[in-house]
């Protein structure tokens, strides 16, 4: 009959709340800086001035965040169907073997533009056929898609190994990964876009699959909130037993919601591989498809709020390279710690703060909460 | 003598935009059972909630036994001897009765000592007051009624000497509402102060000595219950005069739409719960199948609407056969035209995190008309919601709103609207005015007897035997997964009583 919660102004939801989390994760963080005897103030001027300062930390900003769209979106489908895919690490790795194998053989022949497209199928058709099976098992056997999509990393892992040592390695070379793409399978760098705005790059590897993630977005937003599909996919996701009285089969929703979700993992592995090494190399997704998750949770599972949440995440891993490299004291593993407690605040304890903030403005404006102005005695 | 319990001084409340508590001032007398009626929506859990510290009030007072009194959570509430009966029980369902009592209150570190002293105070407490209950029973095994009464006992362990029960019959059956009547009159003879939240105007009759009325966030009357009438009530209740009896005429009843055949059903566990049951309902007649819940009904549906597979039976419908046993369709038997409200509007008949014109076509979202190719066509699910919303009446008439924020009677309008609007030859309908406000109920019944009107076969199932008893053309009793038997509207409510509680044919018409 009631909500526990009182309502708050559009911008408080998804704007102040978000913010504050984040101002939180950070003190906390400085906190840690503090205790490592550094100055959490100059740690965060270093952070932030490396993610965004110069146009160099922009574009490598943008570059991860390519990564983090693909796999939050990923997360996002899969959690609008009420799954919780964990396996978008083992679905873009996995995916790495199909461009691979497109890659290897069409950069000799064809454009960039002619082997993008068919590496974007190829890398789907991986990260679906990935998820294909832990969604059939869950479909028909019940067996539970987290515990299924965490032992695919593994077997994803494994099978990578496999072929980058054996099978995709040139003859003769030592590391394990493949030779090096040719002009027809490298992706065009988008740095001149930050150089219009006046900014200097040396090198960084921003590139097109930014804009197809753009493009996935948009296209994801459709798919949930636009088409038959996406309709069913919410009914199963709120409440199966509503679903099953629509008449909405649960085998297929789940199977093809997870194999969207797959594919969507499958396209973050463009980026790294075509878009920036131009070649397919051992642990290239390093934990992007974790950080899917974060990103998807942390943008309240809404295509726009996962391409910020994208950029947040991008501006962590330069920023935090910057910084590691700028302190010494704060070594590779503390930015992780960073990392963690943005997690943390954003995603894991996301309502914390919602009460207070509720009795702030109730207390301060009745009326933006939609309260007339309470008369007579206090309580 | 007269003294005051609790006293409730200009009480306000607001979430968001809606005032559900204003200036409420209310008085409730030590050692008589009071009752608080109203709508859905009108107030009255909010209120209890404030008094049971959920929530805090925005501005009044509230006083307890004479002296103000700060209540900012329910343990405050405890303290100052307010226990609360919840409408959904707040039990451990693999703990015993014993467990459950103490949990929260335990008395020492460790359990045994706690559980001791547990046992000879429950067992004073049940001879005090009648509340007999095995200490030793695993919750999970006591049917509802036996569970309410470990709430009850749980508030009691805890030294209540106000006791609020927010809609305690929902879930009983007659017989067990009875019992749990004459545990409260007990109470209130040991001078235990009783509030009893409902909307059902019967059993403030039957127990209360005092009765308020809520609507809208205020609180209109406070009566003395033996100087008011159930009409009087319904009419402040709603605001205006509420016919309690549906008019209708004569059903003009046709050939047979919807004929059940031999189904039989088992429950996840494997007891058969719907035994070879045959029935028809013909095109013009509302057909209504009686019978204290946990009887099969149901299933019963769940079955017919193809929700749930039958282990044997099927439906004619218009005359061609659909077998149940298989992996019958709910989305094929909605095609051939037939339409479910079902029982359980919160997790079947609706998505209530979904906006109302989403659940508009909830089961019809492969219509052709709210579809272009694989895309939705916004526009005319849009059209068509807002269409509805004013036909229905549906309230607040926003077809943008999250469901979870229309009442209780304006969902199941939303179902309602829903079903209705798709022109079925069958309408089958589980609880039709479950958690539904009178104003609703009303409107409801007189929708449904317009169904049957234009011809129509309507099924209703109701464990409301008023409704089941005015609504419909002819009465099947089930019980134990059966049609025990068949009777006339104008069967007395004894006779059918008899039949629900499964007491033989030849009995009952003696």
């Amino acid at each position: 009959m009631s909500t526990p919660y009182a309502k708050l102004p559009a911008w408080a939801d998804y704007g102040l709340i978000p913010v504050i989390n984040l101002f939180v994760a950070f003190v906390v963080a400085g906190l840690v800086v503090l205790l490592v005897g550094e100055n959490p103030l100059r740690a965060a001027a270093v952070l932030v001035e490396g993610a965004f300062g110069r146009g160099q930390g922009i574009a490598f900003t943008l570059f991860y965040a390519t990564t983090f769209i693909f796999s939050g979106l990923s997360v996002a489908v899969a959690a609008h169907c009420g799954l919780f895919n964990i396996g978008g690490e083992g679905q873009g790795y996995i995916a790495g073997l199909g461009i691979g194998i497109v890659c290897l053989a069409f950069d000799s022949v064809l454009p960039w533009w002619l082997t993008f497209p068919l590496a974007i199928v190829a890398a789907a058709a991986m990260g679906a056929l990935w998820a294909l099976i832990p969604a059939y098992l869950q479909a028909k056997r019940g067996s539970h898609i987290v515990i299924t999509t965490i032992m695919f990393n593994f077997i994803a892992a494994s099978v990578m190994v496999y072929a980058l040592v054996g099978v995709l390695k040139p003859a003769g070379s030592m590391a394990p990964q493949t030779r090096t793409f040719l002009d027809g399978a490298q992706l065009p760098k988008l740095n001149w876009v930050i150089e219009l705005f006046g900014a200097k790059i040396r090198s960084a590897p921003f590139n097109v699959s930014f804009l197809l993630a753009l493009a996935m977005a948009f296209l994801v937003w459709v798919l949930i909130w636009r088409t038959r599909f996406g309709y069913e996919m919410r009914t199963y996701g709120h409440s199966p037993k509503a679903a099953r009285y629509a008449g909405i089969s649960e085998t297929r929703i789940i199977i093809m919601a997870m194999m969207i979700s797959g594919a969507l993992a499958g396209m973050m592995a463009l980026n790294p591989t075509m878009g920036d090494q131009h070649n397919v190399a051992l642990d290239f997704v390093s934990g992007a498809g974790f950080v899917g998750i974060a990103v998807a949770l942390m943008g309240r599972l809404h295509p726009v709020g996962i391409v910020l949440a994208a950029i947040l995440f991008g501006m962590l891993y330069q920023g935090g390279a910057e910084l590691a490299f700028e302190m010494p004291a704060i070594s590779r593993d503390m930015i992780v710690i960073i990392q963690g407690l943005v997690i943390l605040f954003a995603g894991a304890l996301e309502h914390m703060f919602r009460p207070y903030v509720q009795a702030l403005f109730a207390s301060l404006s009745p009326r933006t909460v939609g309260m007339e102005a309470v008369k007579g005695k206090g309580a | 003598m007269a003294q005051a319990a609790i006293e409730l001084i200009g009480i306000n409340k607001s979430f968001g935009a809606v005032r559900a508590n204003r200036d409420i001032n209310l008085e409730i007398v030590r050692g008589t059972i009071h009752g608080i009626v109203g709508e859905n929506g009108a107030g009255k859990s909010t209120l209890m909630s404030i008094l049971y510290g959920f929530y805090q009030a925005d501005s009044g007072e509230i006083h307890v036994g004479g002296q103000p009194a700060s209540i900012k959570s329910p343990n405050d509430a405890i303290a100052l001897g307010i226990g609360m009966v919840h409408q959904h029980f707040m039990l451990v369902d693999n703990f015993t009765v014993l467990e459950n009592v103490i949990l929260g209150a335990e008395s020492d570190a460790l359990l045994k000592k706690s559980i001791a002293k547990a046992r000879s105070e429950l067992e004073r407490l049940e001879r005090e007051y009648g509340l007999e209950v095995d200490p030793d029973a695993i919750i999970e095994e006591l049917p509802v009624g036996l569970q309410q009464r470990v709430e009850i006992l749980k508030a009691l362990y805890r030294g209540a000497e106000i006791l609020i029960l927010d809609e305690p019959t929902g879930v009983l059956t007659p017989a067990e509402a009875d019992h749990l009547f004459r545990i409260l009159k007990q109470l209130k003879e040991q001078g235990k102060t009783v509030v009893l939240i409902t909307h059902k105007l019967r059993e403030i009759m039957a127990i209360t000595d005092t009765v308020s009325v809520m609507r809208q966030g205020t609180m209109v009357a406070t009566r003395e219950t033996k100087k008011t009438t159930v009409g009087e009530l319904a009419e402040l209740m709603v605001g205006r005069r509420v016919l309690l009896r549906v008019e209708k005429g004569e059903a003009e009843a046709g050939g047979v739409k919807l004929a059940v055949k031999n189904l039989t059903v088992k429950d996840s566990r494997g007891v058969t719960v719907v035994d070879d049951i045959s029935f028809d309902v013909r095109a013009g007649e509302i057909v209504g199948i009686a019978g204290v819940a946990g009887n099969g009904q149901s299933e019963m549906l769940e079955a017919i609407s193809g929700i749930r597979r039958a282990v044997s039976g099927s439906v004619m419908l218009d005359g061609k056969p659909i077998d149940l046993t298989g992996a019958a369709d709910p989305g094929e038997l909605r095609d051939r035209g037939l339409a479910h409200v079902p029982e359980d509007r919160h997790h079947v008949g609706l998505v209530l995190a979904f906006e109302e014109n989403e659940n508009s076509i909830l089961g019809y979202h492969d219509h052709p008309r709210y579809l272009r190719g694989p895309f939705l066509n916004v526009d005319a699910i849009r059209d068509d919601a807002r269409d509805r919303i004013a036909k229905y009446d549906i309230r607040p008439a926003d077809c943008r709103l999250k469901t979870a924020n229309f009442s209780g009677g304006n969902q199941q309008k939303i179902v309602l609207a829903r079903e209705m609007e798709q022109d079925p030859g069958v309408l089958i309908v589980g609880q039709p005015t479950r958690g539904v406000d009178v104003g609703a109920i009303e409107f409801i019944h007189k929708r449904l007897i317009a169904m049957r009107d234009q011809g129509k076969a309507v099924l209703v199932v109701s464990v409301e035997l008023d409704e089941i008893r005015s609504l419909s053309d002819r009465i099947l009793v089930m019980f134990a997964g059966r049609i025990v038997g068949e009777r006339g509207p104008e069967a007395t409510e004894g006779e059918l009583g008899l039949l629900m509680a499964g007491v033989e044919h030849q009995e009952a018409a003696q």
